[in-house]
C-alpha cells in the first residue's frame, strides 16, 4: 500500500489536507459503520515554498449559496467562456478578465497542481499590525527584570510599522499613554471593577467626544490625530520611548502582607486590552499578549482569593465542586474571548509561575482566538525566552510566522455535509445546506474564525456523508471539498488561499478492501483524539475512555480478521495496526489523564494538541524514542521499558518535553569521568550526540519544550518512566527475568494487557 | 415671653420665662469689677472731642479736667498723666454734614450730664424723664469716694470697681417697626435723645453707684409716636435688626432726636483701657476663676496652674452655682478651647511628660488625667481626683512624698502637677491599630481645568510649591520634615503622580473612573520632598506645559477630596490636602452640584437650604474622611457662584481652612494667596485628633461648636487642628456645683505630631462658682460671649428660619441684660439702661454679629459669600471673631512715625472718618485703605509716591517699598496686623466718595449698614426697650 503512503503525504505537503479516509463511503449508513468519522487535518496556511500568490480575485460562483472558487475540478466550456462550479453544478459566466483563457491559455486556479492557491487582494486599508503587552507587575524583581529584557528585545523584533501598546496591572490595572514626552503617562483603572467596553473607552477618552462642546470656546481641532494614537503607537515612532518606559516599570508597589497572594487583577486587565481594541481596531489584527507570573487573585476572573492558606484549585477541588470561583472567572473569560474573536484579535497567554495560574479559566482567551499559550516557570528561563522570541519569528520567505483574523469558509459537494470543527477557532454561524445537523465539535456552521494562525496551525474538521444507501453514487465520481481561507498576512495584505480536493467514492459494501487501504491511521488517530479531548473539556475523564475504548473495540471488530470468541485469530490488516497503540497511547496522555496533572497543565497540554500539525500531534500522543549507544547508530526504539537499558542514552520527544536520559553503566562511567579521557573521545562523543538532536528539536519548536537532562534513579527520570509501556513492572519483573529492561512501578496496564484484551473483546460474539 | 429655641437643645438660651427675683439689696454693691477699671474711662474722650468739633461745640461744657478721671488703677497708673493723651487719641471726626445738624439738640441735655458734679440732679432728672436715655459709670475713681465706702465689697482689690449703666427710655416709647419691616422695632430715628454721661465718675460723686446723666426730655414729635407705639409693645417677640426701611421718613422729623453716639459705650474704649491697664505685664494664671486680659491686650502669660487664656477662654469665669441661676442669667456658659493656639516667643512651650510604658496616669472612673486638680492623700499613696471624686492609688513609679502642706516634694518639677497645659506622650493604646503613627502627608490636589490654566494660576502654584516645600513644617530639633507630599492634579478626571526618588522623570498616572475612584500608586506616592526634590521639581515645571492646551472646563469635586483620603489611608497617614479649585463641580461623577442659588429664597423658611449641602455625599465624605485624619484645605478661585456650603463641609468638617479669592486676577490676588498658601503649610498642627472635655461634677459639657466632627456626644473628632481653630464648648448644669471646689474644666487633646509622634495635649482651667449672680456678671468676658453666640447662631441657621435666629440673638442679649439690672442693679435705675461693666460693649458687638452678611439675607451679598463667612467663623478663636465682627480702624494721617506702637483705634463710624484723614481697616479677612477726598498731598506722596489724590491708583493691592519713615510705619502697622491672622488680608485702596466705598462702608459697623443692619445707636435703644419690657 506503498501508493496510498505516498498519495497520503503528497496530499498533506500540497494542501496540507489529511483525511481518516481517502476513499469515502458512499452512503450515509457505511459511513457511520466505518467507526471513525469521515475528517480531515486541515493546515490552512501550511508553508508552500512553491506556492507563489496570484495578485488577483478569485472567480466565485454566482449562486448566493454557493459562492465556491473556480478550481482545477470544475468542468470549463472555453469556447463558451463558462464553468461549472462542482459544488452546486451552477454554470457561471468568466469575468471579462478571463477573456483570453483557452485549453492552453489556463490561469493558474484551473490548473491541477494548483488544488492549493492563494490570491492577494486588495481589500479596504491596510492597517498595521497591533501588538498589545499586558504584562502583571505582581512579580519577583528577578522574574520582572528578565520579562522586562525579554519585552524590551522584543521591540526590535517586532515590524517597524506594527502599532505597540502597553497595559500593566497588579492591584490596579494601568493603560500607558506611550506619546508622551517628558513624563510618562498612564490611566489606571481599579482592578476590582468589571467595566463594560463602552465605559473602557469612554474612560480612556476613545469614545469620540460629544459634539457640543464647552460654549465660548474656540474649537481649535481640525486636525485630530486618530484618538487612539496615545495608547497604541508605531514601533519605529516609540521605541526608545517604551523601552524607558519598560526598563522603568516597578514591581507593584502595593505591599503584600505576609501569608498572602499579591493582588492581581489579570481579569480586569484582559477586558480593558479587548475593550481598548474592540473600541479602536475592530477586525484588524491585533495580538494582546498576557504576561502573568501568578493566579488572578480579585476583580473579575479572580481565580484564587489572596489567602495563601487556600491553595488554587485541584482537580480534586474541581470533582469536588469545591472550586468556588472557577465558573465565575471561566464565564468572564470566555465571554471576554468571545468579544475579542468577534473583533478579529487574539489573546496570547505567557503563564510563568511554579504554581498554576488560572489557565484553566483563562484556556477559552488563547483557544477561541488562536492566541498562543505558554507555560513556564519563571520568566528568567531560557523556556520563557526563546518561547516568546520564536513568537516572532519569521518564514523562508522573511515575513512573520502569523496571520490574522483568519475566515475559514469549507464548502461541500452536496453528498457531504459539515459536522463540526475542532481547533482555535469560532463559529461564524453560517448555516447552509451544506451544514451537517450532527455536531462534531464546534459545529453548526461552515464557516469558521480564526483570529490567529500560522502555518502550522491545524483544525480538524469533520464530515458527514449525507447520501442515502438507496441513492448511489456514479461509478468513478468523486466527493469535492473547498477551504476557502481569507486572512490577513503579516505584511497587512488580506489574502485567501484556497484548497479544493476530491475523493473517490466506494460503495463499502462491495469495495471495503478499497476503503479499508485508504485509511491514514495517524490522521485517524488524531482526529479520534481530538475528539475525545473535546469531550473531555465538558464530560467526566471515564466516560471519554470508555467513548474511546468502544470506538476502537467496533473499528476492530469492524476491520480485524478474526474468528469469533478466538482472540488468537485477531489480526489487523497494516493500515490500521498502529492504531490502537495510539489509541493506547492516548489513554494514558495528560490530554486524558488529569492524575498527576493540576487543571492548569492540563489545560496547557489540550490547548496545543488542539492545534498542532499531524506530525506534532502524533508525538504528543504517543512520544518519540530514540537510543543512542555503542552498538549501532542511532535508533528509534519501541516506547516501552524494556528500552530503558543500562549501556544506552534514551532521547525521548514528547513534545512537551526532551528528555535524555543515561543508562545506569553509561551514567556511571559519565560520573567516572571518560569522557574526558583521550582515549574514550567515542564516550564523549556519544554523550553529545544525544544532545546535538535535543538541540535540534529545541530550536524549532514552539513552544519551547522543557529540556530535561537524568539518568538512571535521577528524580527527573520519571518524565520518562511515566511514558513509556509499562510492560515491566513490579508485578511481572521475575517473569520476563532481570536481563533487560527497567520495570516501572505502576499499576498501569501495558500495551501487552490491554492488546489482549481488545481482542477479546474485538472477537467476543456477545459485544 | 415666648422663647424659640435652636433645634432640639437651645444652646443660649437657658429658657425662662421671667427675669428671676431681685437679688440681695446690695447687689448693686457687686458691681464692682475689679479687672477693668480703666473702662469707665470711656466717657470723658468723647467729651473732649465734643468741645473740640464744631458740632460738639455748642456744648456749653467743656472737657472734665483730666484729673477729674478714675482712668486707672490705683495702684498702677493712677494720675493726671495719663489721661493727658486722651484728646489725642480721640480726635473727633468731623461731622459728616448731613447729621451735624441733629446732633446739636441733644448737647444742651448731655452735657449737663458730663460733669460729675452734678449726679444728685441728674438723679432727680432721671425720675423725671423717663424717655431719657442715660449711661452711668460705677467708676468711683482712683479714690474711693467717702460717700459710698459700702458699696466695695471687696475693697482689697485694686482697682475700682465699675460699672456703666445707660438709661434708656423705657420700652412702650420706642418707635415700633414699620410694618413693612421685617426686621422690625429699632428704627432709631424716632428714638428720644441719649444723654451720655462721658466724664466717669467723676472725682467724688455722692451717689458713685448711679451717676445718672439726665436724659433729654421728650421732644414735640414723640408723643404722636409713643402713642403709636404702644399696641407693638404688647406684643411679645422683639424683632431686631435689619432694615429701617422707615428710617428715612422719620428722619426728616426735624423735632427727632438721636442717641449720641459718642454716649455709648465705646468698645475702642474698653479694649484701650484694657490695654492700659494689662498690656505688657505678666499675667499668671495662679488663680482659680480670675479674669483674664482681653484678647485685644498683648500681655504675657505665665501658666502657673491654670491654662493660659490664648488656649482656653470662657464666657464667665465664675459659673453659677445652681442650674436655676443659670437659667435665670441666661448666661451661656461656655469656653473657647483652641488647644493650639501660637504662644510668643517669649511664653514657655508646652512641656512634654512621659509616664513611661503604661501611659499617663488617669483616674480609674473618669479617666481624667494626672493634673494639678488631682488632691494627694495619704501620703501620697493615693490621690483623689477633682473631676469625680474617686480615690485612685498612685502607681509606684509615680509615688513621692507629701511635704507638710500636703504637697508632693515634686510638685514644682513634674508639669502634670503644676501647670494648667502640658503634654503627654501617648502610647500605642493611644494609636490607630495600635500602630505607631507614620508622619502625616500633605496632598497638593490641582484643578488644572481650562480656566485656572488660562489664567495662570496652575503655574504660580506650581512655581510657588518648589520654593514652598523646602519649609513644610517639622519638629524643632528635627533637621527636616518628616511630612511626605504627594501631588494630584484634575479636571473631570484625577491625575496622580509618581514622584518616587528613582524615577528619572515623573509618571502620571490617570484615574478616569470618578463614580468610584480610588489611588492607582502607593509607593511613589507619597515621597519625602528632600529625596525626591529633583523629579517633583521636574513635575512641577511641566503640570502647567502638561495642560496648557487643555480644553476642558468641567470638574469634580468629591472624588478629588475621596481621591485624597483614599491615598492618605492606604499609606496609613493622616494628613492634610490643600486643593486649589475653581469652578461649581458639574461634571458626572458623585458629588456633581448644581447651581441652586436662589436670591428667591432669602427671608422664607427655606433660606437655611442654601447654607446646607447639597445631597448627602460630602457630609459622608467628610465622615470618612475625620475617621481616616484626612483634613481638607480649600483654596477657592470662584468667579461664579460654587456652592460654598457644599464643597465647603468637608473642610469644615475636617479642621481644614477654606480659602477664597473671588475673580482671581493673577496681578492683584497672588500676593494674598501665596501668603495665605505659605502661612496655612507652615502652620503647626496636630493631625488625626480627637478631644475630650472633662468636667468636674456638677456640670457637663453638652454642645461643642466649631470646624470639627461629632460621632458621639462626648468626643469631638477633628482630621486635623491647626493655631487657629478653636471649638466653643457649651456647659451646662446638671447639678449644684461647689464653691470650694469649683468648676474644673480639663480639655485633653490626643493627637499625631508633623513628625508622626502620639500625643496627648492637656488643658485645664478651674472656674470659680458663685451664689451670687454679680459675681457671674463681674467675670463674664464679652469677646468669649461673641464667639459664643456668632457660633452658635451660625449653627443654627442650618435648621432655623434666619429671623427666628435673629430674634433670640435678641431676646438673649435683653435677657442676660435684664437678668443683671433686675438682680444686681439698684433698684432706683428702673428705667435706665443699665449694662454690667464686663458686657458695656455686648450690644455693639451684638449688633455687630446681626447685621453680619451671615445673619442677613439681602440679594446683594452672595450666597457662597455668606456660607463662607459662615464656615469661616464656625473655626475662630476669640482674637478672630472679636476682630471680624468690629473692625480695626486706624486713623494713620497722624501717624507717629517714632512711636513703635500701633495707633489706636477708632469707633468703626463714618463719624470718625475726616475728609482730611486716612484710615485703615482690617476684620481679619479684608483690609482697605480709606483716604478722604482732602488727604493731604504730603501723606500721599509718602505712600504712593504720586503727587495728588487724583493719581492714586484704586487698583493696587499692596503699598510701594519707599524709603520714607512714613511708608516704613505703616508697612510695618500692616504687618503687625496681619501677623497671627489665619487669612491674609487683601488691601484695598479706597478713595472718599467713590463708587469702592460702599464696600468700605459695610466695615463701618456703629452706623447703620446699606445691608439694612441697625446702627448701634438704635440697635442699644432696641435692646434698652426690650429689657423694659421683660422687667414690666
Amino acid at each position: 500500500m506503498a501508493t496510498y503512503l505516498e498519495f497520503i503525504q503528497q496530499n498533506e505537503e500540497r494542501d496540507g489536507v489529511r483525511f481518516s479516509w481517502n476513499v469515502w463511503p458512499s452512503s450515509r449508513l457505511e459511513a457511520t459503520r466505518m467507526v471513525v468519522p469521515l475528517a480531515c487535518l486541515l493546515t490552512p496556511l501550511k508553508e508552500r515554498l512553491d506556492l507563489p500568490p496570484v495578485q488577483y480575485e478569485p472567480v466565485l460562483c454566482s449562486r448566493p449559496t454557493c459562492k465556491a472558487v473556480l478550481n482545477p475540478l470544475c468542468q470549463v466550456d472555453y469556447r463558451a467562456k463558462l464553468w461549472a462550479c462542482n459544488f452546486c453544478f451552477q454554470r457561471n459566466q468568466f469575468p471579462p478578465a478571463y477573456a483570453g483563457i483557452s485549453e492552453v491559455n489556463q490561469p493558474a486556479e484551473l490548473m491541477p497542481q494548483f488544488s492549493t492557491i492563494e490570491y492577494i487582494v486588495q481589500r479596504g486599508p491596510q492597517t498595521p499590525l497591533i501588538f498589545l503587552y499586558v504584562v502583571d507587575t505582581c512579580l519577583e524583581e528577578e522574574d520582572l527584570q528578565a520579562l522586562k529584557e525579554s519585552l524590551q528585545m522584543s521591540l526590535s523584533l517586532l515590524p517597524a510599522s506594527a502599532l505597540v501598546g502597553l497595559i500593566t496591572f497588579g492591584r490596579m490595572v494601568q493603560v500607558h499613554e506611550l506619546s508622551c514626552e517628558g513624563i510618562s503617562k498612564s490611566y489606571v483603572f481599579r482592578g476590582t471593577k468589571d467595566l463594560t467596553a463602552k465605559q473602557i473607552q469612554d474612560m480612556l477618552g476613545l469614545s469620540r467626544p460629544a459634539v457640543s462642546m464647552q460654549q465660548g470656546r474656540p474649537l481649535q481641532t481640525p486636525e485630530q490625530p486618530p484618538i487612539s494614537s496615545r495608547f497604541l503607537q508605531p514601533v519605529h515612532k516609540i521605541d526608545m520611548n517604551l523601552t524607558d518606559l519598560l526598563g522603568e516599570l516597578q514591581r507593584d508597589p502595593w505591599p503584600v502582607t505576609q501569608g498572602r497572594r499579591p493582588l492581581r487583577s489579570t481579569g480586569g486587565a484582559l477586558s480593558i486590552a479587548v475593550g481598548l481594541l474592540e473600541g479602536t481596531f475592530p477586525n484588524t489584527g491585533a495580538r494582546i499578549m498576557l504576561f502573568t507570573g501568578g493566579p488572578p487573585t480579585q476583580g473579575p476572573g479572580m481565580v484564587v482569593g489572596d489567602e495563601l492558606k487556600t491553595p488554587i484549585r485541584s482537580w480534586h477541588d474541581i470533582e469536588k465542586d469545591n472550586a468556588r470561583f472557577m465558573k465565575k472567572a471561566t464565564k468572564h473569560y470566555e465571554t471576554l474571548a468571545n468579544r475579542t474573536a468577534a473583533n478579529g484579535h487574539c489573546i496570547d497567554i505567557y503563564a510563568c509561575a511554579l504554581d498554576q495560574t488560572g489557565l484553566l479559566e483563562m484556556k477559552c482567551c488563547a483557544n477561541l482566538t488562536g492566541g498562543h499559550m505558554v507555560m513556564g516557570d519563571s520568566f528568567n528561563t531560557s523556556l520563557f525566552k526563546q518561547t516568546f522570541q520564536r513568537v516572532f519569528n519569521k518564514g523562508y520567505n522573511g515575513e512573520f510566522r502569523m496571520a490574522f483574523g483568519a475566515n475559514l469558509d469549507v464548502k461541500t459537494s452536496r453528498e457531504l455535509k459539515i459536522a463540526g470543527a475542532i481547533g482555535p477557532c469560532i463559529s461564524l454561524n453560517a448555516k447552509g445546506p451544506c451544514v451537517s445537523e450532527n455536531e462534531l465539535g464546534i459545529g453548526g456552521t461552515s464557516q469558521w474564525k480564526i483570529c490567529s494562525l500560522d502555518p502550522s496551525t491545524t483544525l480538524a474538521i469533520y464530515f458527514e456523508v449525507v447520501n442515502q444507501h438507496n441513492a448511489p453514487i456514479p461509478q468513478g465520481s468523486r466527493g469535492a471539498v473547498q477551504f476557502v481561507t481569507q486572512y490577513q498576512h503579516s505584511s497587512t495584505e488580506k489574502r485567501i488561499r484556497v484548497t479544493t480536493i476530491a475523493r473517490n467514492w466506494a460503495d463499502a459494501q462491495t469495495q471495503l478492501q478499497h476503503i479499508e487501504a485508504a485509511f491514514d491511521q495517524e490522521a485517524a488517530a488524531v482526529l479520534m483524539a481530538r475528539l475525545g479531548v473535546y469531550r473531555a473539556e465538558s464530560e467526566e475523564g471515564p466516560d471519554v475512555l470508555r467513548w474511546l475504548d468502544r470506538q476502537l473495540i467496533r473499528l476492530c471488530q469492524k476491520f480485524g480478521q478474526y474468528n469469533k470468541d478466538d482472540p488468537n485469530s485477531f489480526r489487523l490488516s497494516e493500515s490500521f495496526s498502529l492504531y490502537p497503540q495510539f489509541m493506547f497511547h492516548l489513554r494514558r496522555s495528560p490530554f486524558l489523564q488529569v492524575f498527576n496533572n493540576s487543571p492548569d497543565e492540563s489545560s496547557y497540554y489540550r490547548h496545543h494538541f488542539a492545534r498542532q500539525d499531524l506530525t506534532q500531534s502524533l508525538i504528543m500522543i504517543q512520544p518519540i524514542l530514540y537510543a543512542y549507544s555503542f552498538h549501532g547508530p542511532p535508533e528509534p526504539v519501541l516506547l516501552d521499558s524494556s528500552s530503558i537499558l543500562p549501556d544506552r542514552i534514551l532521547l525521548m520527544d514528547t513534545f512537551f518535553q526532551i528528555v535524555i536520559y543515561l543508562g545506569e553503566t553509561i551514567a556511571q562511567w559519565q560520573k567516572a569521568g571518560y569522557q574526558d579521557m583521550p582515549e574514550y573521545e567515542n564516550f564523549k562523543h556519544l554523550l553529545q550526540a544525544p544532545l546535538d538532536d535535543g538541540q535540534e528539536i529545541l530550536q524549532t519548536r514552539f513552544p519551547m519544550p522543557r529540556y530535561i537532562h537524568t539518568e538512571h534513579g535521577g528524580s527527573q527520570a520519571r518524565f520518562l518512566l511515566s511514558k513509556v509501556n509499562p510492560s515491566q513492572t513490579h508485578n511481572n519483573l521475575y517473569a520476563w527475568g532481570q536481563e533487560s529492561g527497567a520495570p516501572i512501578l505502576t499499576d498501569d496496564v501495558s500495551l501487552q494487557v490491554f492488546m489482549d484484551h481488545l481482542k477479546k473483546l474485538a472477537v467476543s460474539s456477545a459485544s | 415671653m415666648s422663647q424659640q429655641g435652636y433645634v432640639a437643645a437651645p444652646p443660649y438660651s437657658q429658657s425662662q420665662p421671667g427675669i428671676g427675683g431681685f437679688g440681695s439689696p446690695n447687689s448693686s454693691l457687686h458691681y464692682g469689677h475689679y479687672g477693668d477699671p480703666n473702662s469707665s474711662y470711656s466717657a470723658p474722650q468723647p467729651g473732649v472731642s465734643k468741645s473740640t468739633v464744631p458740632f460738639g461745640s455748642s456744648a456749653p461744657v467743656g472737657p472734665p479736667p483730666p484729673g477729674a478721671h478714675q482712668f486707672s488703677q490705683p495702684s498702677f497708673q493712677n494720675g493726671p498723666g495719663t489721661p493727658g493723651q486722651q484728646p489725642h487719641r480721640f480726635q473727633g471726626p468731623p461731622p459728616p454734614g448731613n447729621t451735624g445738624a441733629s446732633y446739636p439738640p441733644y448737647s444742651p441735655q448731655s452735657q449737663p450730664a458730663f460733669p460729675n458734679a452734678a449726679p444728685a440732679s441728674s438723679t432727680a432728672q432721671l425720675a423725671d424723664q423717663l424717655n431719657s436715655m442715660q449711661i452711668n459709670n460705677y467708676g468711683p475713681g482712683p479714690t474711693p469716694s467717702p460717700g459710698h465706702p459700702a458699696s466695695f465689697q471687696s475693697p482689697r482689690l485694686p482697682p475700682p470697681p465699675t460699672q456703666q449703666q445707660m438709661v434708656l427710655p423705657p420700652g412702650p416709647q420706642v418707635p415700633p417697626p414699620p410694618p413693612t419691616s421685617v426686621n422690625g422695632l429699632c428704627t432709631q430715628p424716632s428714638l428720644p435723645p441719649v444723654a451720655r454721661q462721658g466724664g466717669i465718675p467723676g472725682p467724688v460723686p455722692p451717689n458713685p453707684n448711679l451717676q445718672q446723666l439726665p436724659g433729654q426730655p421728650p421732644g414735640p414729635g414723640y408723643h404722636p409716636q409713643q402713642a403709636n407705639y404702644g399696641p407693638q409693645m404688647a406684643g411679645s417677640q422683639l424683632s431686631y435688626p435689619g432694615a429701617f426701611p422707615g428710617g428715612p421718613a422719620q428722619l426728616s422729623g426735624p423735632q427727632q432726636k438721636k442717641l449720641d453716639p459718642n454716649s455709648i459705650p465705646s468698645p475702642i474704649q474698653v479694649i484701650e483701657s484694657d490695654k492700659a491697664a494689662r498690656g505688657g505685664q505678666v499675667y499668671a494664671t495662679n488663680t482659680r476663676g480670675q479674669v483674664p486680659p482681653l484678647v485685644t491686650t498683648d500681655c504675657i502669660i505665665q501658666d502657673q496652674g491654670h491654662a493660659s487664656p490664648r488656649y482656653i477662654r470662657c464666657t464667665t469665669y465664675c459659673f453659677p452655682l445652681t442650674s436655676d441661676m443659670a437659667k435665670q442669667t441666661r448666661i451661656p456658659l461656655a469656653a473657647v478651647i483652641q488647644p493650639f493656639a501660637n504662644v510668643p516667643p517669649n511664653e514657655t512651650p508646652l512641656y512634654l511628660v512621659n509616664h513611661g510604658e503604661t501611659g499617663p496616669i488617669r483616674c480609674n472612673r473618669c479617666k481624667a488625667y494626672m493634673c494639678p486638680f488631682m488632691q494627694f492623700i495619704e501620703g501620697g499613696r493615693r490621690y483623689q481626683c477633682g473631676f469625680c471624686n474617686c480615690i485612685n492609688d498612685v502607681p509606684s513609679f509615680f509615688f513621692q512624698h507629701l511635704d507638710h502642706m500636703g504637697r508632693r516634694i515634686d510638685h514644682y518639677e513634674r508639669p502634670e502637677l503644676s501647670l494648667g497645659s502640658y503634654e503627654y506622650v501617648a502610647t500605642l493604646d493611644y494609636c490607630r491599630d495600635k500602630k505607631p503613627p507614620n508622619p502625616p502627608a500633605y496632598i497638593f490636589m490641582i484643578d488644572v481645568s481650562y480656566r485656572n490654566i488660562k489664567s495662570g494660576l496652575v503655574k504660580l502654584i506650581c512655581d510657588e510649591l518648589k520654593t514652598l516645600l523646602d519649609k513644610l513644617p517639622r519638629e524643632e530639633q528635627e533637621e527636616s520634615s518628616a511630612i511626605r507630599v504627594g501631588f494630584v492634579t484634575y479636571n473631570k478626571v484625577l491625575h496622580f503622580f509618581n514622584v518616587k526618588s528613582s524615577l528619572a522623570q515623573p509618571q502620571m498616572m490617570v484615574v478616569t473612573d470618578v463614580s468610584e475612584v480610588f489611588v492607582p500608586l502607593l509607593d511613589g506616592f507619597l515621597v519625602d520632598f528632600e529625596e525626591s526634590r529633583s523629579v517633583i521639581t521636574n513635575l512641577l515645571d511641566q503640570i502647567p506645559e502638561l495642560f496648557a492646551d487643555t480644553n476642558e472646563s468641567e470638574t469634580i469635586f468629591a472624588p478629588v477630596i475621596q481621591a485624597g483620603m483614599e491615598a492618605l489611608k492606604a499609606a496609613e497617614r493622616a494628613g492634610k490636602l490643600f486643593i486649589f479649585h475653581s469652578s461649581l463641580p458639574t461634571a458626572e461623577a458623585p458629588g456633581k452640584l448644581k447651581n441652586r442659588d436662589d436670591k428667591k429664597l432669602l427671608n422664607t423658611d427655606k433660606e437655611k437650604t442654601l447654607f446646607q449641602p447639597q445631597g448627602n455625599c460630602y457630609e459622608a465624605l467628610a465622615r470618612d474622611c475625620v475617621a481616616n485624619g484626612c483634613c481638607v484645605n480649600l483654596f477657592l478661585f470662584p468667579n461664579q457662584y460654587v456652592d460654598v456650603a457644599s464643597v465647603g463641609l468637608v473642610t469644615m468638617y475636617t479642621g481644614g481652612t477654606l480659602y477664597k479669592y473671588n475673580n482671581f486676577q493673577l496681578d492683584g490676588d497672588s500676593p494674598q494667596f501665596l501668603s495665605d498658601l505659605r502661612r496655612d503649610m507652615e502652620k503647626k498642627m496636630g493631625f488625626d485628633a480627637t478631644m475630650r472635655v472633662r468636667t468636674s461634677t456638677g456640670f457637663r459639657a453638652t454642645e461643642f461648636l466649631g470646624a470639627i466632627y461629632m460621632n458621639n456626644t462626648t468626643d469631638v473628632e477633628m482630621a486635623a487642628v491647626d493655631c487657629d481653630k478653636a471649638v466653643t464648648v457649651e456647659f451646662k448644669h446638671d447639678d449644684k456645683l461647689n464653691e470650694d471646689t469649683g468648676a474644673l474644666i480639663q480639655c485633653a487633646l490626643l493627637y499625631t505630631t508633623v513628625s508622626g509622634q502620639r500625643r496627648i495635649r492637656i488643658h485645664n482651667i478651674g472656674l470659680n462658682c458663685s451664689a451670687q449672680l454679680a459675681d457671674v456678671y463681674r467675670t463674664c468676658e464679652t469677646d468669649a460671649l461673641i464667639n459664643f453666640f456668632a457660633k452658635s447662631a451660625f449653627k443654627a441657621i442650618l435648621s432655623q428660619p434666619l429671623k427666628t435666629v435673629r430674634d433670640i440673638l435678641v431676646n438673649q442679649t435683653a435677657h442676660m441684660l435684664a437678668c443683671y439690672k433686675k438682680n444686681c442693679a439698684s433698684p432706683a435705675t428702673v428705667s435706665q439702661l443699665i449694662l454690667p461693666d464686663t458686657m458695656k460693649v455686648l450690644p455693639v458687638y451684638m449688633n455687630c454679629l446681626l447685621k453680619s452678611c451671615v445673619l442677613v439675607g439681602r440679594a446683594e451679598i452672595p450666597t457662597d459669600e455668606r456660607a463662607f463667612h459662615r464656615q469661616l467663623v464656625m473655626a475662630m478663636g476669640v482674637a478672630d471673631t472679636q476682630l471680624f465682627f468690629y473692625p480695626r480702624l486706624l486713623p494713620i494721617h497722624s501717624l507717629d512715625v517714632k512711636s513703635d506702637a500701633v495707633p489706636a483705634a477708632v469707633r468703626c463710624s463714618e463719624e470718625r472718618l475726616s475728609e482730611g484723614g486716612a484710615f485703615l481697616l482690617a476684620n481679619g479677612l479684608s483690609m482697605f485703605l480709606w483716604l478722604g477726598a482732602s488727604v493731604s498731598p504730603e501723606l500721599i506722596q509718602g505712600l504712593f509716591n504720586v503727587p495728588s489724590f487724583a493719581h492714586i491708583s484704586t487698583d493696587a493691592t499692596s503699598l510701594p517699598d519707599l524709603d520714607n519713615p512714613f511708608s516704613k510705619k505703616l508697612k510695618h502697622i500692616l504687618e503687625q496686623l496681619q501677623s497671627q491672622k489665619p487669612h491674609t488680608m487683601k488691601l484695598i485702596i479706597v478713595k472718599q466718595r467713590e463708587q469702592p466705598e460702599m464696600l468700605f462702608r459695610q466695615f463701618l459697623v456703629e452706623d447703620k449698614s446699606i445691608y439694612g443692619g441697625a446702627s448701634y445707636v438704635d440697635f442699644l435703644i432696641c435692646i434698652h426697650k426690650e429689657i423694659s419690657q421683660l422687667l414690666s
